[in-house]
């Protein structure tokens, strides 16, 4: 079966609508990230973790007044499931989280503490510093990797296309205040290596596509069949992988829900930028600095 | 050049599918699992210096010897106790229940000093030789504490010159007790009464027969899960994963047809010598991994995607059916390499970022692309060899 029958969409032609609809995205994102930034968890910034559980259903509202009394101003109560509450803080003393755990078992009984992330600043600015440079070099190895392999022109296309799946995920994150932590941060790598696969399907069937190009065939009308040609490889492979994705969205349990909305939301914008953007940019530089007739 | 007859690339994958089933069952006994799977404490010291103690790096080697004899008092099984860097170590407790008391127990300092009335300070915790708890005639628990023979000296000393005036016992610098000296002591020995509940005083009683730290340590980061999150976790990512699997099959015979079925099959093969490998190179499974894994599995299909969409063009332009297959497999050979070969670069910045469940998902990812291209292109060949003859596919 066929999803869509020999498709002939003008994706070239009307790249200047796909461009605009990027930058909006674009624009909305980095707004709220210099407006209300990333929501970093402690993995990044350092503080402290709590997650206890109950006997019984807890509202947050419940836990917030039990807690009244201690000095935790800066710290936010939320729920994690009926019987689970997660408690974030700027970093406790050890006294300082024994407190919390004998007060909530004055208030409620029995409690349990299932859960502590506790990082100091140092370990934290440490994680930083890591996931920029590993950022860095997975961008340029990937820049270093496709340009060995094609040419200098799609490769730096493709990386600005990943630049813009990693701004669209990272605009999307601020703006849900998602937590940023580090299962987040390697979402966001397994995307970078993985979204740019459909653009190289892509690249390689433009490559094919010129050593047997038809007469009079411009560059671009080229670059637009072999976006067609290829459509439904593009589709079936994120399609594939999108279904699991989706499957640990829903069914994964709360810990894995920000590092799998993640995965969609890279996967979404990555598809988008190789089918829209990486191929019409390319284009883009051929018409305005022709380096093949 | 003529085929042989024996379908050679079948029989070796199902060889390799019998060995694997070998080398992973039972699953549960040989999957080794992270902290955040299996429940434990993952605490992370780093050696400060302060005045009276500065550090070198004899004095981490020593902190690292004491928290290992500690932590065997606690009881864990399997911990791993390690410097890492000039001042830091790394203690990992797998299984531990009450993670607060795993850090109480191994990140204070546990310096016991006798003092008299005027802050001098008489003896300390380094001339104990053992100490226990008791409970004294109320059935309060209290830690009794035996010196070793100078020890007994500088006691016996302190306690005679001191009868009448209190000695004050201090654990870090806070007064834990102030007993006034009735008679002079000489056996020795002594008890500690500090309005302990019986775990303060088992925990004291670790802390005092370990020894004390030679420096201050600071806990700079404490990662710890119950056993029963980490159980939740495991159902939870086991679920997502069966039905993400079952979403992918079903897509890819839906899709197309036959040949999905065989994709199917290679992807039931992928899974199998995903484990296999997982467990032999004794790797471990963390929860970000299994989702690593779960995103694999879509991965994995991408491969047989590719093929198959390149057989079908390859047979709409008029080539045969065989013919069709071999250009399909051969064309898209490439293509597969390429792309899965950025992910993995991406995959060794995983282990580069280094925390443990991180790591596990970069561990997850590698395995899974170079499982998944091995079966994608080598085990789907094989089916798709072996059927197309015996059966009459549409393209």
């Amino acid at each position: 079966m066929e999803l869509i029958k020999n498709p002939n969409f003008n994706f070239v032609g009307n790249r200047r609508i796909a461009y605009a609809i990027s930058i909006v995205i674009i624009a909305v994102g980095l707004i709220s990230l210099l407006v209300q930034g990333l929501n970093y968890g402690v993995d990044f910034v350092g503080g402290t973790l709590l997650q206890f559980r109950f006997n019984r259903e807890v509202e947050v509202e419940e836990v917030r007044e039990a807690l009244e009394g201690l000095n935790l101003a800066k710290s936010t109560v939320q729920r994690f499931s009926p019987q689970e509450v997660i408690i974030r803080s700027p970093k406790l003393s050890q006294e300082e989280q024994d407190q919390v755990e004998k007060t909530l078992g004055e208030a409620f009984g029995e409690v349990t503490l299932v859960r502590v992330e506790d990082v100091g600043p140092a370990v934290g600015a440490d994680l930083r510093r890591m996931a920029i440079v590993a950022v860095l070099v997975a961008l340029l190895g990937i820049l270093l990797y496709v340009s060995i392999r094609f040419e200098f022109r799609p490769g730096v296309t493709s990386i600005i296309a990943l630049v813009h799946d990693a701004l669209v995920t990272l605009g999307m994150l601020s703006l849900l205040q998602r937590e940023f932590s580090a299962p987040v941060l390697a979402a966001i790598l397994t995307i970078l290596g993985y979204s740019i696969n459909d653009s190289i399907v892509v690249m390689d069937r433009v490559r094919e596509n010129l050593r047997s190009r038809k007469k009079g065939e411009g560059f671009g009308e080229l670059v637009n069949r072999s976006i067609n040609e290829t459509l439904s490889r593009t589709i079936n492979t994120v399609l594939t992988t999108i279904l699991p994705v989706l499957a640990l969205l829903i069914l994964g349990g709360e810990m894995l829900r920000d590092f799998s909305l993640t995965l969609l939301i890279g996967l979404i914008a990555g598809t988008y930028s190789s089918i829209f953007i990486v191929s019409s940019l390319w284009v883009e530089w051929e018409e305005k600095k022709p380096l093949r007739r | 050049m003529r085929r042989s007859n024996l379908p050679w690339r079948l029989i070796i994958s199902i060889a390799l599918v019998v060995v694997s089933l070998v080398v992973i069952f039972p699953v549960r006994q040989k999957i080794r699992l992270g902290l955040d799977l299996q429940g434990g404490s993952h605490i992370l010291l780093e050696c400060v210096d302060t005045p009276e103690a500065p550090v070198d790096s004899d004095a981490v080697n020593r902190v690292v010897e004491i928290i290992r004899n500690r932590v065997d008092q606690l009881g864990v099984a399997e911990p791993v106790i390690a410097r890492q860097g000039e001042r830091r170590v790394l203690v990992q407790l797998p299984g531990v229940t009450d993670p607060q008391r795993a850090v109480e127990v191994i990140g204070r300092t546990a310096l016991l000093e006798f003092k008299d009335e005027e802050g001098n300070t008489l003896l300390t915790g380094a001339h104990l030789k053992n100490a226990q708890v008791q409970y004294d005639r109320f059935g309060r628990p209290v830690v009794s504490i035996a010196f070793d023979e100078e020890g007994a000296k500088l006691f016996a000393q302190a306690t005679t010159t001191n009868v009448g005036k209190p000695i004050g016992i201090y654990l870090d610098g806070n007064l834990i007790s102030n007993p006034v000296v009735q008679e002079p002591i000489m056996g020795g020995e002594a008890q500690i009464t500090g309005r302990f509940s019986l775990e303060e005083a088992q925990n004291l009683a670790i802390l005092l027969r370990a020894g004390a730290l030679p420096v201050k340590v600071d806990v700079i980061e404490n990662r710890s899960v119950e056993p029963s999150l980490g159980q939740d976790s495991i159902i939870y990512g086991l679920r997502a994963a069966v039905v993400g699997a079952l979403l992918v099959v079903a897509f890819m015979i839906f899709y197309y047809g036959w040949l999905g079925v065989l994709a199917d099959l290679a992807l039931a093969s992928f899974t199998v010598f995903f484990l296999a490998l997982f467990i032999s190179l004794r790797a471990t499974l963390t929860l970000p991994g299994i989702a690593g894994f779960i995103v694999t599995v879509g991965m994995a299909v991408d491969a047989n995607v590719l093929i198959f969409e390149r057989i079908k063009e390859e047979y709409r332009t008029g080539k045969t059916w065989r013919a069709s297959i071999e250009a399909g497999f051969n064309k898209a050979f490439r293509t597969i390499l390429d792309s899965n070969i950025t992910t993995l670069i991406a995959a060794a910045m995983m282990f580069y970022l280094g925390s443990g469940p991180v790591r596990g998902l970069g561990v997850t990812l590698t395995l899974g692309i170079l499982c998944s291209m091995f079966t994608g292109i080598w085990v789907t060949r094989a089916l798709v060899d072996f059927f197309a003859e015996r059966i009459r596919f549409k393209a």
